[in-house]
């Protein structure tokens, strides 16, 4: 596997950062390909330049709550290398002429390093209540404006109208500190990995049935399977991909692409790879996964709130052996029923978990309304 | 021209109550879910309103008594207005 720590090797190897005016930035990042490592994936250069159209001076925040608990690929490059993301933050802040630069850290992290590393730079670092949905863009820019940390009708986007009513940049820590190096090294540099369509390197968070867990940085497009391989996994069927909001992956040796995923309705989302053990029952985990994400809906919206507690009862139901036929169609109802019904992507990420696993599990579901479950007969065997 | 543009009915999920005055004004483009929430028959985000439910929308917006409702087109570039 190519070797390709860029976020996660030492600093000092950096070198200075150039200060760009607007127009170079984007043509930089805009050349890169460089995408958002947040989890939706959108060109870094078309939201940036979203807010340079705007008249008024903007905000620009960093995003490093990562509300995803499989996720810690973001605390952990700001443990490793906040320094880093602040160039990111510093480069596009001064390059928009922003009114203030804001980098927003869970409460779990530490914030000590990231504060010290921010001394002396006209950043701001905020520690920030967590949550699920906290870290979603619009819940994010509430919570920095004194309002509840919980999603906005999405009509007017915080690229127009955000804090302080300014349009308001909101980039993931990890694209910042990607940004950081494409404006040090250029954009053919950050495309000497990965692929065409999807350059650069990403972080992984890799959970689940593994000898090591953690954290690993490698281009874009390399397999699942060799991703994991230094996490040492078991033998496994199956590999959540992005997390709580993801889908299941069973075939291990199609490339982290949003081609390669597409089979699976997954996307590499924020780099979230959980592997499934064989004596896991999947429809156990995922009333389980469905109950925290009830647990986190931010009670707003009416199918959310309602939708997502009614999906993790009949997923309970399923997984402990009620052997009721009707139990699979309705559940999928429902998932479609709370999708593209929400304020935020909480529902419709809830449900893309509930479908994929239905239809990749549908033999084990078939299993369970037998009366039967595979994963116990496979752990009694081993 | 703006005219022949598609018009939009947005819900805003974080204003609704499920009062359910929108689906009896338009009883073609929303039903009603297992909760009592509108839900749109086409299954789109933001439904589009025919020219013959333009009046009854505009109704519905009017009289939503949580203001959740929004009629809104989106031009040849984009914008939404």
């Amino acid at each position: 596997m190519t070797s390709a720590r860029r976020l996660l090797q030492d600093q000092d190897r950096h070198g200075p950062l150039p200060a760009l005016r607007l127009d170079a930035l984007l043509d930089a990042v805009s050349e890169s390909g460089l995408t958002g490592r947040g989890g939706g994936g959108f060109p870094t250069a078309t939201k940036v330049r979203a807010v340079a159209s705007r008249p008024r001076k903007p905000v620009v925040v960093g995003n490093g709550l990562e509300g995803e608990p499989l996720s810690s690929k973001d605390a952990v490059l700001l443990g490793h290398n906040p320094h880093l993301v602040l160039d990111g933050l510093d480069v596009v802040a001064r390059a928009l002429r922003a009114r203030r630069a804001v980098l927003a850290v869970g409460a779990d992290l530490d914030p000590g390093p990231v504060v010290e590393a921010a001394r002396g730079r006209r950043i701001e670092v905020v520690t920030v209540e967590g949550g699920f949905v906290a870290g979603q863009e619009s819940a994010l820019v509430n919570q920095l404006d004194g309002r509840p940390p919980v999603p906005s009708d999405p009509f007017t986007r915080v690229t127009e109208s955000g804090i302080a009513g300014r349009p308001t940049l909101v980039l993931n820590v990890e694209t910042l500190a990607h940004l950081a190096l494409v404006v040090r090294h250029g954009a053919e540099w950050f495309r000497q990995v990965g692929t065409r369509d999807e350059p650069g390197t990403s972080l992984f968070t890799i959970s689940g049935a593994v000898r090591r867990p953690g954290v690993v940085e490698v281009p874009r497009g390399t397999s699942i399977r060799e991703v994991l391989a230094p996490a040492e996994p078991d033998p496994s069927s199956a590999v959540l991909v992005g997390g709580y909001h993801g889908a299941w992956v069973t075939d291990l040796d199609v490339p982290l692409t949003a081609r390669g995923l597409k089979p699976f309705r997954a996307a590499v989302g924020a780099g979230v790879l959980h592997v499934l053990g064989a004596g896991v029952c999947p429809l156990v985990f995922a009333a389980e996964v469905v109950d925290y994400l009830a647990g986190e809906s931010a009670a707003q919206c009416g199918p959310c709130l309602n939708g997502l507690p009614h999906l993790a009862g009949l997923l309970h139901r399923l997984a402990s052996g009620d052997r009721d036929p009707a139990l699979p169609a309705e559940t999928s109802r429902m998932a479609r029923l709370v999708t593209g019904r929400g304020a935020c992507a909480h529902p419709d990420g809830s449900a893309r978990f509930v479908a994929s696993t239905l239809a990749v599990f549908a033999e084990h579901v078939g299993a369970h309304l037998q009366g039967w479950c595979p994963s116990e007969t496979r752990s009694a065997a081993s | 021209m703006s005219r022949d543009t598609t018009a939009r009915l947005h819900i805003d999920w974080t204003r609704c109550d499920g009062h359910g005055s929108c689906a009896e004004l338009l009883p073609g483009l929303l039903g009603v879910d297992d909760f009592g929430y509108p839900v749109a028959r086409s299954g789109e985000r933001d439904p589009a309103v025919p020219r013959r439910d333009r009046d009854a929308a505009q109704h519905a917006v009017r009289n939503c008594p949580v203001m959740a409702l929004r009629l809104y087109r989106v031009d040849h570039s984009g914008t939404r207005r």
